[in-house]
């Protein structure tokens, strides 16, 4: 099965309204953001296409989650604009953008559940809070695909967070996010803190959710097996800004002393090299 | 913006429904379609998805649910919807979304049950934790470097210093009411002047100690135990513990000997400034010169009456940090956890301070401290 969903294969997905269907759904100009004088990001840009995965890499302390906080809007930024399916975030602060919430979920790192709520009840709170008219029935059906939907086995629903393991957790972090079927996905480390085995299966999970529900999904990771396996392209944050974007050969090219040792130290080796191996019975790895 | 979704049904010859669905079948809208689709109630045959302008994961649940409701054909699907069709196609032996939740006559003795060993199993964990105090208190003697003098002093502050300006308001106006209503009473049989005795002797016996009590329990009783349950619960009570830090040394004994320190000082303060209190209202009310007033409590209260106060505040400042300390050492599984044992240990903790309060008043006039 081919998992990747190239953005220049095929026509436009069909998903969301016509009018924006060309413009890119992520836009970052000139983004400056900054905590009591220490600048985390200065003159920061950035465009994420339809329908890919960007993979955002980074060293610690540069500002991979202040950058996906400034975008979903829970970080107000020093200076920038930032557009986010074709509206303005950094305009728009109020209740006045509840029209892309909607619009887009987001997985945190830790998976934020509402720790007092089950599983299928956490997939149901945007549901309720934006489409009053679902009824019940239809609220625990969507509550109950969903959670297959994601991987979780059908008795995870009427389960607490706190009797879940971690990886259970995340993928029923990544159910919430897409309770409301979003065009964008926002994934915050998804594969930290799990085995190998289940990160991979999870890197599997965002490939083929991306690849059926046509997502956009902007991944935050340190971790190179999920770059070379699902990421159409890579965008490198250092120095305040992104310092290179595109696919992981075109970044292999850089002179950037930072990328060069991301890529080409022993564990970028490592993860090329199984990536290498992958390609020979999976079409998955063909462009990695 | 897209049209709504819609459905228009047909009957061809043979008498089989084809069910042609129309429109956006996205979440957005579709509540009240489905709604109308459940009312359906004779079989359809065939269900047609040509005129379905676009369909999202929850749109091909409901026409995936119909098909298979009918045993209904899928005809004139898009690739895209056959493949969320596809996708949320998975196994749905209808498994509870909710948890198991068993009946009235089984859940109520169950929990009066649970209610019973609680308090039973609480009282034995509670002396099992009062054991591990003493033991390290030991500990804290035979090595007296392991005594943690900051984090005394720290609490000592937070507990007695922070808390003096809403005890002493709280206790001066306590003292206002008590001489004022007594004034009233009195002064029918013309024995006003016993507002001081009523004053003094229930401001030092009783009333000071007991509201600093339940001052405390309110504002250090309820930081103690959610202070402690956060940590619990963000695994920092178990990193002390790996490191070699003794939790109990750490966390728990500088609270309860900064309360056992503070609450018999926080007590006297409190008793004095109700006296101030009621002082204050018989010069404006009973026209009592101040000093009258101050100087007449040294006639009608017995010293005895002081020690009785302050001998009572160590033991209320031991039960309040204890319980606070000992439910914020239980939090475990989520956040609200924290709130219900930050709750329990200040109900706990008035409750226990009321109960010991009434057995030291028939103890101290049994021992003829009257």
């Amino acid at each position: 099965m081919n998992l990747l969903h190239h953005h220049h294969d095929g026509p436009a997905p069909q998903v969301g309204d016509e009018d924006d269907e060309d413009t890119p759904p992520i836009v970052i100009t000139g983004l400056r953001n900054g905590f009591d004088g220490n600048i985390v990001h200065d003159g920061l840009d950035l465009t994420v296409k339809r329908g890919e995965i960007i993979g955002v890499v980074g060293g610690s302390g540069t500002g991979k989650s202040v950058l996906m906080r400034s975008i979903i809007g829970l970080q107000i930024p020093l200076a920038g604009d930032i557009e986010v399916l074709g509206e303005s975030i950094t305009d728009a602060r109020d209740d006045s953008d509840i029209d892309i919430r909607s619009r887009w979920g987001v997985l945190f790192q830790g998976g934020a559940l509402f720790s007092t709520l089950t599983v299928a009840e956490n997939i149901q709170v945007p549901l309720k809070e934006f489409y009053k008219d679902i009824g019940p029935e239809l609220l625990d059906e969507i509550a109950r695909f969903k959670v297959t939907l994601s991987g979780l086995p059908e008795d995870a629903a009427a389960k607490y967070p706190s009797e879940l393991s971690g990886g259970m957790r995340k993928r029923a972090g990544v159910a919430r996010a897409l309770a409301l079927d979003p065009e964008l996905l926002f994934l915050d480390e998804p594969t930290a803190g799990l085995d190998p085995i289940s990160a991979a299966a999870f890197d599997n999970l965002i490939g083929e959710l991306q690849a059926t529900l046509k997502l956009t999904v902007f991944l935050i990771t340190h971790d190179l097996d999920t770059l070379y396996a699902i990421c159409d392209r890579v965008a490198v944050l250092a120095d305040k800004k992104v310092i290179a974007v595109g696919t992981i050969p075109e970044l292999l090219e850089s002179k950037h002393p930072w990328i060069q040792e991301y890529f080409n130290g022993p564990r970028g080796r490592a993860a090329n090299s199984s990536a290498q191996t992958k390609a020979v019975d999976k079409p998955i790895a063909e462009k990695a | 913006m897209r049209e709504p979704p819609d459905f228009t049904a047909e009957t061809d010859a043979q008498g089989a429904v084809t069910l042609a669905l129309k429109g956006a079948l996205l979440v957005s809208r579709i509540g009240a379609f489905d709604q109308r689709l459940r009312e359906i109630a004779e079989p359809i045959a065939k269900i047609d998805l040509a005129g379905v302008s676009a369909i999202d994961t929850v749109g091909a649940w409901i026409v995936c649910r119909l098909s298979r409701q009918h045993d209904a054909q899928i005809t004139g699907a898009s690739a895209e919807a056959e493949k969320l069709i596809e996708a949320v196609s998975g196994p749905h032996d209808a498994e509870p979304i909710t948890p198991p939740r068993p009946p009235a006559f089984i859940r109520v003795p169950e929990a009066v049950g649970a209610l019973i060993v609680g308090i039973g199993s609480g009282s034995i964990q509670i002396l099992g934790f009062m054991g591990a105090m003493l033991v390290s208190s030991w500990d804290i003697v035979r090595r007296p470097s392991h005594f943690r003098m900051t984090a005394l002093v720290r609490q000592m502050e937070l507990v007695g210093v922070n808390s003096l300006a809403i005890i002493g308001m709280m206790s001066f106006l306590v003292g206002i009411v008590i001489a004022q209503q007594g004034a009233v009473q009195l002064q029918q049989f013309g024995a006003q002047i016993y507002t001081v005795n009523l004053t003094g002797r229930l401001a030092l016996r009783e009333l000071g100690i007991l509201m600093t009590s339940i001052m405390v329990a309110g504002r250090s009783g309820s930081a103690f135990a959610a202070q402690i349950g956060t940590m619990k619960l963000t695994e920092e009570i178990d990193a002390m513990r790996t490191i070699g830090v003794s939790p109990m040394q750490a966390l728990v004994l500088p609270r309860v000997l900064a309360s056992v320190l503070m609450l018999p000082l926080l007590g006297f303060y409190a008793s004095i400034m109700a006296i101030i209190g009621g002082a204050v209202i018989s010069w404006f009310t009973l026209d009592i010169p101040f000093l009258n007033f101050i100087s007449r409590i040294r006639d009608v209260v017995p010293v005895t009456d002081l020690w009785v106060g302050l001998l009572k505040g160590p033991v209320f400042g031991m039960i309040v940090a204890v319980t606070g300390c000992y439910q914020g050492m239980q939090v475990s599984g989520n956040s609200e956890e924290v709130g219900l044992r930050t709750t329990m240990a200040v109900v706990q903790a008035i409750f226990m301070v009321i109960v010991l309060d009434a057995f030291f008043a028939v103890f101290f006039t049994k021992v003829g401290w009257i």
